[in-house]
Order: structure tokens, then C-alpha cells, then sequence
């Protein structure tokens, strides 16, 4: 069964076109994955309907890396 | 209620991200990647007004009607160099018309709202044909020595007449309060009574946040009208949504359902000409013969406010 990872994960890739290996915890989204901001806003908004969760916009401005994601989706899933 | 005729009118100066590029911190690929635009018309040697009487004109002369024919004119402006008189006074003669008229400002969402009332007036007996114009000029609010704003906007008139019928089959409005993500002030003359005079101030637009909520209220509405009317995506001949920003249209559309093809764009060719992006969209998707009698079409729009409004056509001819 797929976890919460698993599942940012595939989201992320689909969205930046990159492939699920080079999505790794410590890769930041921006400067080695290319997303830009409104990349950013698309997928948190994706993962906000797939999870149903409602990000604050604080917790996603501190988002920069995949493991920042990961975390995010983690504490927001045990809520 | 349905539309008889279009009319549309841009500047004459087209400027491309290219010619952006030679003064702003910007480039093609940058503007391109961001907003999927490539050029924009600005006015340069003509004015608004211009503008208004020509997509006007052009829309009454596509409908068939005597301009004494029109009963009501109803005008979709944010801003121009007039407070006051309101822009359907300054253009009512010059079209011809000796109606009366009033002026709305819905931001961006104008055509959609305008749209309402004209079918409230016609439901209440108030008038039987009326011409809706909207005529914008956003490239005037923007400060152009930041590319933020400067390179999303080109300014456009586009106008429909309407008559009765019964292709207009429902409208959402929507509405929420949120100054602070976009917005334009106008500095106003002091008087010797303020302790402080407050200037004027370009757009200012919060790019993340206004992209969120006009994805999300968007494809709000217009899922509320497929639903309240029995419909499914696949049911939907065209999705014209206001050509903001070709990224906006397509997260809608990744919520809303539907192939790309059935989400026309001009957002190109044009930039973002505020509420006169559906009219003008629609004026060119009917010179170019897309739409078809009994075609169904959602229009959505959204802007500074929050706004968003969308409506439905099942269109006749």
C-alpha cells in the first residue's frame, strides 16, 4: 500500500516532470528539482484535495525541500 | 436571453516580452514559463474610448440592430482617466446610443456580473436589448519599472449584444472579501481638513495567493453550475475562462475535467485584458465560426476583490 511519501512523491514528479528517483529527502524543490513558486502552490494545492487537509500559509512558506514536504504532509496527516 | 452580436477592439501597438525585455528585468522564456504570454496590445496613439465606441459598434452592427434599437448599455470598467462621468456617459454618443446606462466594476469578473444584470433587466421588463461592454486599460495601474505586474496586462474593449432568448440557463456569483492580494489605489485630491495625504499606489499583487484562490473559487463555481444543472465536464462544448494566466486556466482545468481543447485561449496574443477577455475571446471564436447553435459553454472570471462568477449558455443564434 502506498504511503504518504510514496504518494508526494509520484504528485511531485508528475508536476515537475522529473522522475521518482531523483526525488530524494534532502533535494530542495526549487534549485535542484526547478520548480518555481506557482509549481509549488500546485502541488500543495494537489496534495490538499488528494489528502484533504488545508495548509496554512506559513507552514508552506517553509517548505523548501522534499523532506520539508514529507514532514509537512506527515504532521498534517496525524492532525 | 442570448447574444446577437460581438465586437472587439485592441490598440494598434503590439509589444512583445522581447520589447519588455530591453527595459525590465525580464525575458521571453521567463514571461512565457510564468503566464504563457507572448505579446500584448497598449494603447498608445488612441485612448480607451477609442476602443469602447469601435468593439461597441462592431457589436451592434454584427447584431443586425439600429443603435436606437438598444435599450440599456451597461459598462465593465475598473479605472480610467475618469472618476466621473462614468464611461457609459463619455461613449454613449459616440456609439449612437441615446439610452440610458450605467457602469460596473467587477474587476476582472465585469462580463460575467454584466451578464446577470442584463438578464435581471430583461426578466423584469426594463429593456429588451441591451449592449454590455467592457473596455480596460490595466497596463495604466501597473508599475512598469517592476516586471511583477507590467508584463501580464494589455488593454482591450469587447461588447455583446443582448436580446431574448433562452441560451443564458444559469450564473454563480462569488464573493470574498480580500483587499490585500490585488489591488490599485488611486491617489484623491486633499483637502485642508486630512492630517495626511495618502498617494496613489500601482497594482499590487500577491501572485501565490491570488493563484491558489482563483484556481480554487474558479473551479468552485463552476462545478456548483455543472451540478445544479445535471451536467458533467463532458458535457461542456467550451470552458472560456478569463485569460489571466494560461497556468491559472490550466489548474482549473485540472480540477474541473475536460481536454485542453475545450479551454480556448488568447492569453498569448493579448495578455490579461481584465473583464474584456471574455468578450474578446468570444467575438474571435465566432468570427472563426468554433461555436456551434446548441453548444454549451461555461464562462468564468475572476479578479481583485476576491471575485469570481460564472455562468452557463446552451447557444443560439
Amino acid at each position: 500500500m502506498a504511503t504518504i511519501q510514496d504518494k508526494t512523491k509520484a504528485l511531485i514528479a508528475s508536476k515537475l516532470k522529473v522522475s521518482e528517483s531523483e526525488i530524494t529527502p534532502e533535494k530542495n524543490l526549487f534549485n535542484d528539482l526547478g520548480a518555481d513558486s506557482l509549481d509549488f502552490v500546485e502541488i500543495s494545492m494537489m496534495l490538499e484535495r488528494e489528502f484533504n487537509v488545508k495548509f496554512t500559509e506559513a507552514d508552506t512558506a517553509a517548505v523548501k525541500t522534499v523532506g520539508d514536504l514529507y514532514q509537512l504532509m506527515e504532521q498534517y496527516s496525524n492532525k | 436571453m442570448k447574444i446577437i452580436g460581438t465586437g472587439s477592439a485592441l490598440p494598434a501597438l503590439k509589444v512583445t516580452n522581447d520589447d519588455l525585455a530591453k527595459f525590465l528585468d525580464t525575458s521571453n522564456e521567463w514571461i512565457i514559463t510564468r503566464t504563457g504570454i507572448q505579446a500584448r496590445h497598449l494603447l498608445s496613439t488612441e485612448d480607451l474610448y477609442d476602443l469602447s465606441v469601435d468593439a461597441a459598434t462592431k457589436a451592434i452592427t454584427a447584431s443586425g440592430l439600429r443603435p436606437d434599437q438598444i435599450d440599456f448599455l451597461l459598462v465593465s470598467n475598473v479605472a480610467n482617466r475618469h472618476v466621473t462621468p462614468g464611461l457609459s456617459c463619455i461613449v454613449q454618443k459616440r456609439i449612437g446610443l441615446s439610452c440610458a446606462g450605467l457602469d460596473i466594476n467587477v474587476a476582472c469578473a465585469g462580463f460575467v456580473n454584466a451578464l446577470m444584470l442584463a438578464d435581471g433587466m430583461m426578466k423584469a421588463g426594463h429593456a429588451k436589448n441591451i449592449l454590455v461592454l467592457c473596455a480596460e486599460e490595466p497596463t495604466k495601474y501597473c508599475d512598469w519599472k517592476e516586471r511583477d505586474c507590467s508584463v501580464l496586462f494589455g488593454d482591450g474593449a469587447g461588447a455583446v449584444v443582448l436580446t431574448e432568448g433562452n441560451a443564458f440557463k444559469d450564473v454563480k456569483l462569488t464573493m470574498i472579501s480580500d483587499r490585500d492580494v490585488l489591488y490599485y489605489e488611486r491617489g484623491m485630491e486633499t483637502t485642508p481638513f486630512e492630517k495626511e495625504y495618502i498617494k496613489g499606489q500601482p497594482l499590487v499583487m500577491k501572485g501565490k495567493e491570488l493563484f491558489r484562490t482563483a484556481v480554487s473559487e474558479s473551479a468552485k463555481d463552476i462545478i456548483t453550475l455543472l451540478n445544479r444543472n445535471g451536467l458533467q465536464h463532458e458535457n461542456i462544448d467550451w470552458f472560456m475562462l478569463h485569460q489571466a494566466n494560461k497556468r491559472i486556466i490550466e489548474g482549473i482545468r485540472k480540477i474541473v475535467g475536460g481536454p485542453e481543447e475545450k479551454y480556448p485561449t488568447v492569453i498569448e496574443k493579448y495578455g490579461n485584458t481584465s473583464s474584456a477577455s471574455i468578450p474578446i475571446m468570444l467575438d474571435e471564436m465566432l468570427a472563426d465560426n468554433k461555436i456551434k447553435a446548441g453548444d454549451k459553454i461555461v464562462m468564468s472570471a475572476f479578479g481583485a476583490g476576491f471575485v469570481s462568477a460564472a455562468c452557463l449558455w446552451e447557444w443560439e443564434f
